[in-house]
């Protein structure tokens, strides 16, 4: 005991240094150790995920949480090899840094199906994967989070863990095998315990022992669903999102942008705007303006009053305008034919139809906004986002910076779904705040603007041609039409433009595992300039409709039960996919005698990893139809947290459905038409399903969580309507073209 | 509550001359100077620095600011500085100092919250429902909360923790 007492003494000198930085220590195993963004000694071991400081243990997300869970699930990979205590961690979103590499988004670089790739092309992966670290994209996207972090992440606590040990050996003079640890605590066999807090600076300046991760028999959080944590702070109002962090001084501001999309500002006349009780400026932005003032309201009641000269949009004048001009490119050739099984031109075709999905708004609860302030020459910034360092580079840009002059602090996000990989909202703050050194501003967008300056998912349209022979699908032939997302967001990000055949364009229908002898889906780009961007499941998002409403075709046209029908041409290719059609078949129990007066229908699709099959069930009630009953089944191969896991199925398939029903933004002259919720509405409280998940874990490679359930549930629900009404409706939204109760 | 009118404490030239408005939120006492046609959200967020309350939509379609004024709940978009006709209740008044509301114990133990931007609104909205109504069926939760959007879906744990804190309220009472 006298000994504890006498190194925790000691310890405390050496905690003073822990608490001006925090210690950062572990494991990095890569040959070449990435820079640490949270050392701010050179040269010392490093590991980028824990930062141990006398208020306790920190584990450093690298990822941002937008409601998905991945704090909590990042947090436990490390803490499970830490032995770190989960009711006592803190979990905080990882600065801009290289460090904070996404390795798994080359999981989708090869144009390969994931469900037929072969070990050698995964290989390949991982070998791209380390090529993203040079690229040092730190994005929240395609569901890879979890993938990305699986073996980074716990062998970050377990290194650290190690070394921790290493010094209390030391300092104890006992072997390091004879030492165990605990809930933040290294324990030697005569009980006395050292605090991983006063050991934690000594451990930073070590090499990094080696450490084997512990197998999955022995994990005591991961596989668990633990205690989100986040929860707290979201069921109190403490948690922190772009426009509520407390400055002194602050001000109030928001943005007018020309909404002819593609448009800018003649000139404009603030006069109005000024005579606003509380506008206190109204800046010039080059195609909008920034109203600032002593609140939102006054802010936003300026930049209504504002008069301001709009130039026109280049843009097609209306959306019947902007399909004619996605459908001119089928007169193509192909980008890409990323499926070619047999000889699809020899077949002929018994059916032929057109499908198309409209341009959609990301709507996430909170709007766009940030928080900025340039102090002295240095800007600082909060704001959720999905790409700190693309946020950083474009704040500094803004502000006519150099990067280093930067800091950008990721806070949680109301929703992301794709929309906070954008930059515009932190390169709009950086601009007022550079116009207005010293004054913190907080940026919040109206509705309006943000529907109206969304980076939409793209409308697309898709000609299809089948044939059925003898209860099986014999052709399945998809062209498909569309602006494309990757070149655009590319052009953005990334400054240039790329060529090549583009996967994400035909992702969620040329890589699904069906066994049909003549397969092909053949890729066409539209030259059409809407702004777009990711959308949850981006290109499955339309892409899981045309396929499996035309599979429900064929399965009709073959007189074949729609979900046998799948089953007989999905297992020759995948067991795994087979195994969620099962599942969702005995969780709804499809094969029972359906009541008069409901329908039924189910889809399947293989995105982001994990194969997703929903079964979506109507019912005709006197004031419309209903949507009763969902079921789900997916395979994410392993699972870390069933309750994040589950959570996350049902948020995506209620976006699905919500997009499905009613979710549609149509353009006049280039203007969005949709301006807030009660023209952009999604599924509430009375109108959602009921809804039962099963998860299975027979999936060789882990699969994400986030996207999967959204692609499945738009093609189930028209199935189901079909069902229901015999209509079989090719485009969406439905709710325009039937009587649901909306 | 009563509101008070005082005198204009200072007067801009051109501008219409501020006059302070007392409200009172969470039992606290606030004097601020904004114009009084200022919507409480506004207030709540901007002036008294209380960012619990969110702002989705402005035009009440979202719920996301759903406060309490005299313990009904309402959309603090909706609602102006000067048509306040009461003490204000937000999400950081819920709790009794640390110990938290019933529907926050549940909205914990259902790990309601995803994104959570959407759950202050939820919490003060079900709120209301239980005042009202201890043992609501699914149908008074859905009527009740149809005015709350979530976009990410996070309905049948809201639902779940509706249930469950209507459950521990009224076994407290019975207790």
């Amino acid at each position: 005991m006298s000994l504890l007492r006498k190194i925790t003494r000691r310890s405390l000198l050496v905690g003073a240094v822990a608490i001006t930085g925090g210690a950062a220590f572990g494991i990095y195993q890569i040959r070449r150790p990435v820079t640490n963004p949270l050392q701010p000694a050179e040269g010392a071991t490093l590991n980028p995920y824990i930062l141990i400081d006398q208020g306790g243990i920190s584990i450093i997300a690298p990822r941002a949480e937008m409601g998905q869970g991945v704090h909590t699930t990042l947090a436990a990979l490390v803490a499970e090899e830490l032995d770190a205590e989960w009711d006592s961690i803190r979990v905080l979103h990882g600065p801009p840094a290289a460090a904070y590499y996404n390795a798994a988004l080359a999981h989708g670089a090869l144009p390969v199906a994931d469900y037929a790739m072969a070990d050698w092309q995964r290989r390949v992966t991982e070998g791209l994967g380390a090529a993203t670290r040079l690229l040092g994209l730190q994005v929240t996207g395609g569901s890879t989070s979890t993938v990305d972090a699986f073996d980074r992440m716990r062998q970050a606590g377990a290194g650290a863990r190690e070394a921790l040990k290493a010094v209390a050996a030391d300092r104890l003079g006992v072997a390091v095998d004879d030492l165990r640890t605990e809930t933040g605590r290294v324990i030697a066999p005569d009980g006395t315990e050292l605090d991983y807090r006063d050991l934690a600076a000594e451990a930073a300046t070590r090499p990094v022992p080696r450490a084997t991760l512990r197998p999955q028999s022995e994990w005591k959080l991961l596989g668990r669903s633990l205690p989100r944590t986040d929860m707290r702070a979201k069921a109190t109002g403490m948690a922190q999102f772009s426009t509520d962090i407390d400055l002194p001084g602050l001000k109030c501001a928001t943005v007018r942008i020309c909404p002819y999309l593609g448009g800018g500002m003649a000139g404009f006349d603030p006069a109005p705007a000024l005579a606003v009780p509380g506008v206190e400026h109204v800046l010039d932005l080059g195609d909008g303006i920034a109203v600032v003032a002593r609140n939102t309201w006054a802010a936003m009641q300026g930049a209504e009053a504002a008069q301001i000269d709009w130039t026109p949009s280049p843009l097609p004048a209306t959306t019947e305008a902007m399909f004619d001009r996605i459908a001119r490119a089928f007169e193509d050739r192909p980008n890409s034919t990323m499926r070619d099984d047999g000889r699809p031109d020899e077949v002929t075709a018994r059916i032929e139809a057109e499908y198309s999905v409209p341009f959609l708004a990301h709507t996430t609860m909170e709007p766009m906004g940030a928080t900025a302030w340039l102090q002295d020459g240095h800007l600082t910034l909060w704001v959720g986002n999905q790409a700190p360092r693309e946020h950083l580079k474009v704040a500094a840009e803004a502000a006519g910076l150099a990067r280093e002059n930067v800091t950008l602090h990721t806070v949680f996000l109301g929703g992301g779904f794709g929309r906070r990989v954008e930059t515009d909202v932190t390169r709009q703050a950086a601009q007022i705040a550079a116009m207005l050194p010293g004054t913190p501003i907080r940026l919040t967008w109206s509705r309006a603007e943000d529907i109206g300056h969304d980076f939409y998912r793209p409308a697309a349209i898709a000609r299809m041609r089948g044939a059925v022979a003898a209860g099986r699908a014999t052709l399945f032939d998809a062209r498909i039409a569309a602006p494309s997302v990757t070149r655009q967001a590319i052009a953005r990000l990334a400054g240039r433009n790329i060529g090549g055949p583009d996967k994400g364009h035909v992702e969620g229908a040329f890589d699904q595992p069906y066994a049909i002898p003549h397969y092909r889906v053949a890729g066409h780009l539209a030259d059409l300039d809407v702004p777009i961007g990711f959308w949850r499941a981006v290109g499955s998002s339309f892409n899981g409709f045309f396929h499996e409403s035309f599979i429900d075709e064929l399965a009709h046209a073959a007189g074949r039960d729609p979900l046998a029908f799948r089953l007989d041409h999905v297992a020759p290719e995948s067991a795994t996919a087979a195994g969620v059609l099962e599942a969702v078949r005995d969780l709804s129990d499809w094969d029972a005698p359906r009541a008069d007066g409901t329908g039924r229908g189910v889809a399947m699709t293989w995105s982001f990893g994990t194969p997703t099959a929903v079964v979506i069930e109507l019912q005709q009630a006197s004031r419309g139809i209903r949507i009763t009953r969902a079921w789900m089944a997916c395979d994410p191969g392993l699972v870390l947290d069933h309750a994040i896991v589950r959570t996350q199925m049902e948020s995506g398939l209620i976006y699905g459905l919500s997009a499905a029903l009613m979710g549609a933004i149509t353009f006049t002259d280039g203007r969005a038409d949709q301006e807030n919720f009660p023209d952009y509405d999604a599924l509430r409280m009375d109108t959602t399903p009921r809804i039962e998940v099963a998860i299975l874990q027979n999936n060789p490679h882990m699969g994400g969580a986030g996207e999967p359930g959204t692609p499945p549930a738009m093609p189930a629900l028209a199935n189901a309507l079909f069902d229901l009404t015999g209509q079989r409706i090719r485009s969406l939204p439905l709710a325009p073209q039937a009587d649901f109760i909306t | 509550m009563a509101l008070s009118w005082p005198l204009p404490v200072t007067a801009r030239a051109g501008a219409t001359a501020p006059m302070s408005t007392e409200l009172t939120v969470n039992g606290t006492t606030y004097s601020t100077d904004a114009p009084i046609q200022t919507p409480l959200l506004w207030v709540l967020r901007d002036e008294l620095g209380l960012t619990g309350t969110k702002f989705g939509c402005g035009v009440a379609a979202c719920g996301a600011c759903t406060v309490h004024v005299d313990g009904q709940a309402v959309r603090s978009c909706q609602i102006t500085l000067g048509d306040l006709w009461g003490d204000v209740t937000t999400i950081e008044g819920l709790a009794r100092g640390d110990r938290l509301a019933p529907l926050q114990e549940t909205w914990i133990r259902h790990q309601v919250a995803q994104c959570g931007y959407c759950q202050s609104g939820q919490i003060m909205q079900a709120a209301e429902l239980l005042a009202e109504n201890p043992s609501p069926s699914d149908d008074d939760i859905d009527a009740a909360m149809a005015g709350n959007l979530c976009r990410c879906g996070t309905y049948s744990a809201i639902r779940a923790a509706i249930h469950d804190a209507a459950r521990s309220i009224n076994g407290g009472r019975a207790g």
